[in-house]
């Protein structure tokens, strides 16, 4: 059966089908659903969780003022690894032998031994290195002050966290430049761009779009790292904090619920700002037209298509090019463009 | 006496050659262009002809010979008969006043066609925002796209595509003009809007370099035609008697290929 529409086109009426169903697909989600239900309702009433003790601690001062610094150890540290990461990601791309190397082993290092013990070590720090001396070698310093003075507990603990991170993400960030295709660097090189403008105009904002997803991995898996700083010795975050409370209340259980909740709240913003990161950086790639009203893509490829009548295979030219676009904007739209 | 600027050739090639390791690509390629002058390069694939383009503006490194623009050595300066690679920022500056059309147009993807053409004369030249703008949105009228100023690269033909990158090339006022293939990546509908504008460029007076497969265009808005093959220059002279009269049986066989 067919209609005939205004114009004259016979179009097909729609099909109308029994949609296919999906009754396992439902059994499924109803038992998980009840077993979510029973386990909910389980540990509502268990008195080991003690959510009375959950909600006193929630917003506690101490556990509030923990949670914050967590959030500094984790912004501090990243944005430190972040310009660390790339700039040892494109030492690690330099054609310089020595550069290059230094890159190398710092890797090497930073990622082959656990963060904890390289926590451990920078707690060591001011027994291994006991004055900070600045001067000439083999000369009376000008400077010189005790290393645990200048370097404090909180202060190990982002240059730990740092250090360690950058190494992970020089890997990510060298992933993400040479995901951009060789043609941008050249045809900015060709514009008299220099090596630096080509990197922070043209390479870095378009490897955004590959090294955000891994990033916004690398900062959630860094908020939870911090809880490792108890390694040099700093207590005053999150984790460490909630702890040393349970010691003395014996609430263990409802402290690691407190943490985990506030650790949830912190990583769930994070995943928030992620996704308007990437959104920004796929800029031109992921989004739509401008003007969907002015799209007519087809009208833009038909009027300009015969414009350029030459006969090919004869010795002579057989035909006068015509008047072209360029010689006069104001008269110009034959190529359909609108 | 200094021969006034106008008697300078703009592309003097003298014996260029040019190998990656053991494969010799150029094979003492010697040519001239002159001011205003349309050469179109002609070859089949692997003849050399893209990167001989290429060493134009210094992408490529030559390996032996002398190139220069504009009365000026490629790449180098020249003390005391000796050679001193250049820094990159004198190499840069060179490459200002050479626009280089790309076979896959390379448009910056992350900009609109109007930030595309804005780029280069603000980061390299230093030049004020407004003005850039207004010759910007000219450029693009010129050829024929001052509608799609906002449009991303992603949104546009491969057509139009090339286009803006035209105009990205002439936005930096360079007094030399290199196509490498500019529409052997396009449908072959799309290939006539390209041509035009290059043509208007020709007429204008753009000195150009022109890597194409293109025979009709080559006929009729070349001033010269070489024919390349296997990194040597077999053949050149006035396209249409190139084309009606092939004096080498390389040449002809290209051509009946070709045409």
């Amino acid at each position: 059966m067919t209609n005939t529409t205004a114009t004259g086109v016979k179009t097909e009426p729609g099909i109308k089908a029994i949609r296919l169903r999906h009754p396992w697909r439902n059994t499924f989600a109803v038992v998980l659903l009840l077993i979510v239900a029973l386990f909910v309702a389980d540990a509502a009433m268990r008195p080991a969780y003690d959510w009375p003790a959950v909600g006193k601690y929630l917003f506690d001062q101490r556990i509030s003022q923990a949670a914050f610094i967590t959030l500094q150890l984790t912004v501090y540290s990243m944005v430190i690894a972040i310009i660390l990461g790339v700039t040892l990601a494109i030492m690690r791309l330099s054609p310089n032998a020595v550069v290059n190397s230094i890159a190398w082993v710092y890797l090497w290092i930073f990622r082959g031994t656990p963060v904890y013990v390289q926590l451990a070590f920078w707690g060591l720090i001011g027994t291994i290195y006991q004055t900070i001396d600045i001067g000439l070698p083999f000369t009376e310093p000008w400077v010189s002050f005790p290393t645990r003075v200048a370097l404090s507990a909180f202060i190990l603990a982002i240059v730990g966290l740092a250090l360690n991170e950058a190494a992970y993400m020089a890997e990510i960030v060298r992933a993400g430049l040479l995901s951009v295709d060789n043609g941008q660097e050249e045809a900015a090189t060709a514009l008299g761009m220099s090596w630096f403008q080509t990197m922070v105009r043209i390479v870095v904002p378009q490897s955004m779009r590959v090294i955000i997803p891994p990033a916004g991995n690398e900062v959630i898996s860094m908020l939870k790292t911090t809880s490792l700083v108890t390694a040099i010795p700093f207590t005053l975050e999150l984790y460490t904090r909630s702890r040393d409370i349970a010691a003395v209340t014996f609430d263990t259980v409802p402290m690691l619920i407190v943490a985990s909740i506030w650790y949830l709240f912190f990583t769930s913003i994070l995943m928030v700002g992620q996704y308007f990161l990437e959104k920004r950086f796929a800029r031109g790639i992921g989004d739509r037209r401008p003007d969907k009203k002015t799209d007519d893509a087809t009208a833009s490829i038909t009027g300009a298509a015969t414009s350029f009548p030459y006969v090919v295979g004869s010795g002579q030219p057989t035909v006068v090019p015509p008047p072209i676009a360029s010689a006069d904007p104001p008269t110009d739209p034959p190529k359909g463009d609108r | 006496m200094v021969a006034s600027v106008s008697d300078i050739p703009m592309v003097v090639a003298d014996r260029v050659s040019k190998s990656f390791g053991s494969n010799e690509v150029l094979k003492s390629i010697s040519l001239e262009v002159k001011r205003g002058e349309v050469m179109c390069l002609v070859g089949p694939s692997g003849s050399g002809k893209s990167t001989f383009l290429r060493c134009i503006n210094h992408l490529e490194v030559v390996s032996a010979g002398r190139l220069s623009v504009d009365g000026e050595l490629i790449g180098y300066r020249e003390v005391n008969d000796k050679l001193y690679e250049m820094r990159p920022k004198e190499a840069a500056r060179q490459r200002r006043d050479i626009g280089m059309v790309f076979q896959r147009f390379n448009l910056f993807p992350h900009m609109t066609a109007l930030q595309n053409v804005m780029e280069a004369p603000i980061r390299v030249k230093g030049l004020s925002r407004a003005g850039v703008e207004t010759n910007a949105r000219a450029l693009l009228a010129r050829v024929g796209l001052a509608e799609r100023a906002d449009y991303y690269p992603a949104h546009l033909s491969g057509g139009q595509q090339q286009r803006v990158a035209i105009a990205r090339a002439l936005a930096m006022e360079p007094k030399l003009m290199l196509f490498d293939e500019p529409t052997s990546a396009l449908d072959p509908e799309l290939v006539g809007e390209v041509l035009d504008v290059m043509q208007g460029l020709a007429r204008d007076g753009m000195t150009m370099i022109v890597v194409t497969h293109e025979m009709g265009f080559a006929r009729e808005v070349a001033d010269s035609l070489v024919f390349m093959d296997g990194g040597v220059v077999v053949e050149s002279g006035i396209p249409t008697e190139v084309l009606a009269n092939p004096q080498h049986n390389r040449t002809r066989a290209f051509l009946s290929k070709v045409l």
